[in-house]
C-alpha cells in the first residue's frame, strides 16, 4: 500500500479495445479508480474528465481504471465500459480494465471513485476524493486541481490525502 | 402511513437519505421518527425484498422512484435529481411529492 511520497505501483492494463497502457513518466498522472454503476462515480465523472481535458496541455495524463467484479455486477463488464467510451463519456481518457483486481489492491483503492496523483518520477503525491462534495458540481474537483497545480509546480499538495468517498470496490469472492 | 428505508451498509448514502426523508416528513407535518429502517444484508435478502440498491425508500409499499428493470442486489442505487444530475439519494422534492401523494390517498388504498 503506497503512502504519500512512496513510489506508486506500476501496471500494464488493457483499455476497452485491448490496447495496453502503462505509466509513462508524464509530468503528472492521475490514476482514478471508477466504474459504471456507482452513483458517486457517476456524479463526479464529468468533473474528473474535465480536469483531464483542461490539464492535457500541461502534460497531465489521466488513466481511468475499473476494477469491479463484473460477474456479480454486469454493469461493469468490458462491453458496458466500451459502450460508455463509444458514447464519448471519457473524452479520450483511456478506460482500463483491472480484471484481476491486482492494480486496485496494489494501490489499496477502496472506493469508486478513488483518485491518485503521481509525479513524473512515479511518486504518489495525492490520494482521495476529487473534491469535498459529490453533490455539488460547483466544487469542480477542487482538491484534484489544487493537487495537480502543486505537483506541476514541484510543490507538495495541500491537502495531500483526503478520505475517498463512494461505493466500495466490488472485490471478487 | 408506512414509511420504510431499506439500506445496505456497504453504501455510504443512507444516512443522508434518512436525514432527507425525516426532513420531508417534518415539512409534511408528520412524525420524523415513523421511519422503519431495515438493513439488507445478503443477496438472498435483496432478492426476497426486491431491493435494487441502497437506499430504497417506500411509502405505503410504493418506491419513491420506481425502478425500471434494475436487477436486485447489494449495490448503491443511482437516482436522478430533477435537474438531471446523478445522485446516490433521491431528490428531496420527490420525497415530498411521494409523502403528499400517500397522505392524499384514501385510507386503505395504498
Amino acid at each position: 500500500m503506497p503512502a504519500i511520497g512512496d513510489e506508486a505501483p506500476t501496471f500494464t492494463l488493457p483499455d476497452t479495445r485491448g490496447a495496453l497502457h502503462e505509466l509513462d513518466g508524464a509530468p503528472a498522472t492521475v490514476v482514478v479508480f471508477t466504474c459504471n454503476h456507482c452513483p458517486y462515480a457517476l456524479a463526479w465523472h464529468d468533473r474528473i474528465i474535465n480536469v483531464a481535458t483542461e490539464y492535457a496541455d500541461r502534460g497531465v495524463r489521466m488513466l481511468a481504471i475499473n476494477p469491479n467484479d463484473s460477474e456479480r455486477y454486469p454493469g461493469d463488464s468490458t462491453d458496458a465500459m466500451r459502450a460508455r467510451v463509444d458514447n464519448g463519456e471519457f473524452d479520450g481518457v483511456p478506460y482500463l480494465r483491472d480484471e484481476s483486481q491486482e492494480v486496485a489492491r496494489a494501490y489499496d483503492a477502496r472506493t469508486t471513485p478513488d483518485v491518485f496523483i503521481l509525479d513524473a518520477a512515479g511518486i504518489l503525491r495525492y490520494r482521495g476524493a476529487p473534491d469535498s462534495d459529490h453533490d455539488d458540481p460547483a466544487q469542480n474537483a477542487a482538491w484534484l486541481r489544487a493537487a495537480l497545480d502543486a505537483v506541476l509546480a514541484g510543490h507538495a499538495a495541500h491537502p495531500d490525502e483526503t478520505p475517498p468517498v463512494g461505493c466500495s470496490i466490488k472485490w471478487k469472492a | 402511513m408506512q414509511v420504510e428505508l431499506l439500506f445496505w451498509a456497504g453504501c455510504p448514502s443512507y444516512p443522508k437519505a434518512l436525514a432527507d426523508l425525516r426532513g420531508a416528513l417534518v415539512e409534511a407535518g408528520l412524525d420524523p421518527d415513523c421511519v422503519v429502517v431495515r438493513e439488507v444484508g445478503s443477496e438472498i435478502d435483496a432478492q426476497a425484498q426486491e431491493f435494487v440498491g441502497s437506499p430504497t425508500i417506500r411509502i405505503d409499499g410504493r418506491d419513491v422512484q420506481p425502478p425500471n428493470d434494475e436487477p436486485t442486489g447489494l449495490t448503491c442505487r443511482v437516482y436522478r435529481r430533477r435537474d438531471g444530475r446523478v445522485s446516490p439519494t433521491p431528490d428531496p422534492a420527490d420525497l415530498r411529492d411521494a409523502l403528499h401523494a400517500a397522505s392524499s390517498m384514501p385510507s386503505g388504498r395504498s
